[in-house]
């Protein structure tokens, strides 16, 4: 049997990548409140650490003018109308602020020659309301997200942040409209703990790992998104998922759009800078849902480099100093896991699974919200795994970065103040319960026959690449619906070979697989529902956006293996929507 | 390509000692010796255990000895290695579980050198101006992902497991020389100490070990001198 421990905190944050960070940060800076963060990997191998281009706010510092309310038009344009611009407001009025608080916390952005924080392009940010590119994306060479993770990580030991590292939450206690607390595995041992809270807060991340060509971690397989949906809590615009245009080819590893940003060009078999064709105004710097089907286009029609299934992006004409100095992390990976140089020679890149933009549904201040909008008490959501929603229908770069420390900040904010006035709610008997028969049970196929969680992994990955990617048609997506139900009954069936308790990483991965699958039957049965085209979301069957009928969000609950669709209006202020030419 | 991975296994619950399991398939030359890796928890033996993440020389997960060198598994290509690939976890610290070390105390050395931005003044409204040229100069070691690839290819680290060891001293390295920190005074102090810099023979091991080539010796050498500096 698994032993149990049991804590008690104030305040609970699941997740140590940047958004997690910043509301740990905040939590401990009101000083009075018992903080813990609980996270399955060492704070510093969180997969903010990858982000490589940069954060949007608009500074104005390169010589050109830009405003708040141009980042806020370009954030709307960009989530093809449907981000809610009451959230869009809050993240773009405040992002200057948080980049500015960021600097002092010591984080070691480029400079300009004047001593400022540098900034570069990157696509969708324009000046006066869609007219040009503006340099807004704030970096650190091509490493920004390396510095944020460091400097809040920095920050946290600074203000004496309690972490327990390598913990996995593998349940939430929510009970009649509340979160009391989790259920988190001890890796290095096996034991189960239970940690009560008056204020929970889920920073868990993307779940890019549902498909087979990713940028994402291997770690990314979006816990807390199936973990709140397993206890009735809904999810929110789970169809829109982007996918970035340049990943490296078959590997996915990013390569940042600050690399078009600092006039990189994308290329067909003919050498053509094919974008001109389909966005004539911002050419590479449209954004990624036009650039990435435009790439799926040139491919379709023969296009790819000797017909196959990549194009090029050609960063030659930057010259060597600005790709050692700016892009120096890019010239790396592509000397060595490709073996070309990037200075001389054009880089292979295919469309790769990026950025979830749908997720836990929240208010400006993290909180988590229900199917009728009610509060769960106590229960907030941060970073890519919350969907507040300012990215709609199509997140622009750099604004994943403002958005994990705008509500990041916020959320701790709201927590700290939520705390003050709440009492710890009573948990039921044996909260780990449901935990430890699942793991138990799982535990006990150890060396039996079975399913392997790798091979319905394999096979999820390729089905939702081929059938729930960039082009989606009625067809594809219910042929998935149907492999999908299949998969999941296999991952009941998983049989593990680890029998031991400490690290038993055969266990976990088995665990995360069944998460996973029911993440990608989500994503299918909304992608499935929603009969037009917006932003990334396209359908082929239905090629245009119908406001009339879906300018709304998407809830998807899960009631009994099945996902109930519900909706919830767009917040509109200040821009109606329009149509969306780049 | 046929390669044979020799793996250090440790499996405290089933065995009390640990040795070599070989296993032997087919490659790309391409592939990631972490794809090797991942194909034999995957396909050939679940329990062989080890840490790994963002799969492309970011997070640090996976340092290991890969034929007797220091590196991260997901940043050398199976080609560059040969067919015959070694696998071992980081030398110097306790063994948890196969290829998995107890990471304690390489994080506690590393809290010692305060690693964190102190300036106690006021901020300005905007960001505080620093010159390129002042940025430069800690650039180089604001690279390191913590993957104690370093401190482990350390004999001073080996020998004495109370040196802080290089991966402490680049983070330690990366706030000295920002001009914008003022929090030097205590941190050269603490390196200083016996179990600071100059238990470091400048042997080079870390430089060669380090997967971002950060240029380590020269930066503990760097803060050997601000130390001598400061004190007179
Ligand atoms: C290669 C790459 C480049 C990018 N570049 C940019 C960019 O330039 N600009 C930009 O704005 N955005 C960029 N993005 C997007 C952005 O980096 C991410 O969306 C963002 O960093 C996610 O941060 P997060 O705090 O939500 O989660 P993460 O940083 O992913 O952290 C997730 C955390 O949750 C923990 N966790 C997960 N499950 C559990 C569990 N069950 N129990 C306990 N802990 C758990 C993990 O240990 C980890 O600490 C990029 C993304 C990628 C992949």
């Amino acid at each position: 049997m698994m032993s149990i421990h049991e804590h008690t905190f104030d305040a609970i944050v699941v997740g140590a990548g940047g958004s997690g960070l910043m509301a740990a940060v905040y939590l401990a800076k009101q000083g009075s409140l018992r903080t813990a963060v609980l996270s399955k990997l060492y704070p510093t191998r969180s997969h903010t650490g990858t982000a490589q281009g940069g954060i949007g706010a608009a500074l104005g510092n390169m010589g050109e003018e830009d405003h708040w309310e141009w980042h806020m038009f370009d954030t709307i344009k960009g989530s093809d109308y449907l981000g809610d611009q009451d959230a869009i407001e809050v993240m773009c009025r405040e992002s200057p602020e948080v980049v500015y608080e960021l600097e002092h916390m010591g984080l070691p952005f480029s400079r300009t020659e004047d001593g400022r924080i540098a900034q570069r392009r990157f696509g969708g940010h324009t000046s006066n309301f869609g007219e040009a590119p503006v340099r807004r994306a704030c970096y650190a060479a091509d490493r920004t997200g390396h510095m944020i993770l460091q400097t809040l990580y920095q920050q946290s030991i600074k203000h004496d942040v309690e972490f327990f590292d390598e913990f996995q939450v593998v349940d939430l206690l929510i009970e009649d409209g509340s979160c009391r607390g989790a259920v988190a595995l001890n890796i290095a041992t096996g034991e189960l703990h239970i940690f009560r809270s008056k204020a929970l807060v889920l920073a868990t991340g993307g779940y890019g790992q549902v498909w087979e060509i990713t940028s994402n971690a291997v770690t990314l397989t979006g816990d807390g998104l199936f973990l709140v949906a397993r206890r009735g809590v809904p999810l929110e615009d789970m169809e829109f998922y982007q996918f970035h245009p340049t990943g490296i080819r078959r590997m996915g590893i990013l390569i940042t759009e600050g690399v078009r940003g600092e006039g990189g060009i994308l290329r067909n078999h003919a050498g053509e800078r094919f974008m001109e064709l389909y966005a004539p105004n911002l050419k590479d710097l449209a954004s990624r849902d036009v650039v990435s089907r435009a790439i799926y286009k040139e491919i379709r029609a023969g296009r790819g480099i000797n017909g196959e299934r990549y194009v090029h992006l050609d960063a030659t004409q930057l010259g060597a100093e600005v790709i050692e100095n700016k892009l120096p992390e890019i010239a790396d990976f592509c000397r060595t896991y490709l073996g070309i140089d990037p200075v001389t020679e054009p880089i292979p890149i295919q469309p790769t699974a990026h950025y979830a933009m749908g997720g836990i549904p929240t208010d400006v201040d993290g909180g988590v919200v229900g199917m009728q909008g009610e509060p769960v008490r106590g229960l907030y959501a941060i970073g890519e795994c919350a969907c507040v929603s300012v990215h709609g229908a199509n997140r622009l770069g750099t604004n994943s970065l403002v958005d994990l420390v705008v509500f990041g900040r916020r959320a701790g904010i709201a927590m700290a103040e939520y705390c003050r006035g709440a009492d710890l709610e009573p948990t039921g008997e044996d909260p780990a319960g449901r935990s430890r028969e699942e793991l138990e049970a799982l535990l006990s196929t150890a060396g039996k026959d079975g399913e392997n969680a790798a091979e319905i992994r394999r096979e999820m990955k390729e089905l939702m690449m081929d059938n729930v990617s960039v082009f989606r048609t009625d067809e594809l997506l219910s042929e998935a619906k149907v492999k999908l139900e299949e998969l999941r009954e296999r991952a009941d069936r998983i049989a593990i070979d680890d029998p031991s308790r400490a690290f038993n990483l055969d266990l976990t991965d088995a665990w995360e697989t069944r998460g996973m699958v029911e993440l990608a039957q989500i994503t299918t049965e909304c992608a499935l529902n929603r009969t037009e085209s917006r932003g990334a979301h396209s359908r082929e069957d239905y090629p245009d956006r119908d406001d009339e009928n879906w300018l709304k969000h998407t809830l998807a609950v899960v009631r009994d293996g099945a996902s109930e669709i519900g909706y919830k209006p767009v917040s509109i202020t200040r821009f109606e929507p329009k149509e969306r030419v780049y | 390509m046929r390669v044979l991975f020799k793996v250090y296994r440790y499996q405290p619950e089933t065995r009390e000692d640990a040795y070599f399991d070989s296993f032997e398939f087919d490659a790309e030359p391409t592939d990631r010796v972490l794809d090797g890796l991942n194909h034999i928890k995957w396909h050939l033996d679940g329990t062989l255990t080890l840490r790994r993440s963002c799969q492309h020389g970011i997070c640090g997960s996976d340092a290991l000895r890969i034929n007797g060198v220091n590196r991260l598994a997901c940043k050398v290509l199976i080609g560059d290695v040969g067919s015959k690939i070694k696998i071992e976890p980081l030398m110097g610290f306790t063994v948890i579980k196969d290829l998995v070390v107890d990471m304690d105390r390489f994080f506690s050395h590393y809290r010692s050198v305060m690693p964190y931005f102190v300036n106690d003044e006021a901020p300005p409204d905007r960001e505080r101006l620093q010159s390129v040229e002042a940025r430069d100069a800690y650039d180089d070691t604001t690279k390191c992902i913590l993957c104690a690839a370093c401190t482990t290819s350390c004999p001073s680290a080996w020998s004495n497991p109370d040196f802080i060891g290089p991966a402490a001293i680049v983070q330690a390295h990366r706030f000295i020389f920002d001009d914008r920190d003022e929090g030097s005074e205590e941190r050269l102090a603490a390196l200083g100490q016996r179990d600071g810099v100059w238990r470091c023979r400048t042997v080079f091991n870390c430089t060669r070990a380090c997967p971002k080539e950060i240029q380590i010796t020269k930066a503990i050498g760097e803060v050997k001198k601000a130390i001598v500096a400061d004190r007179s």
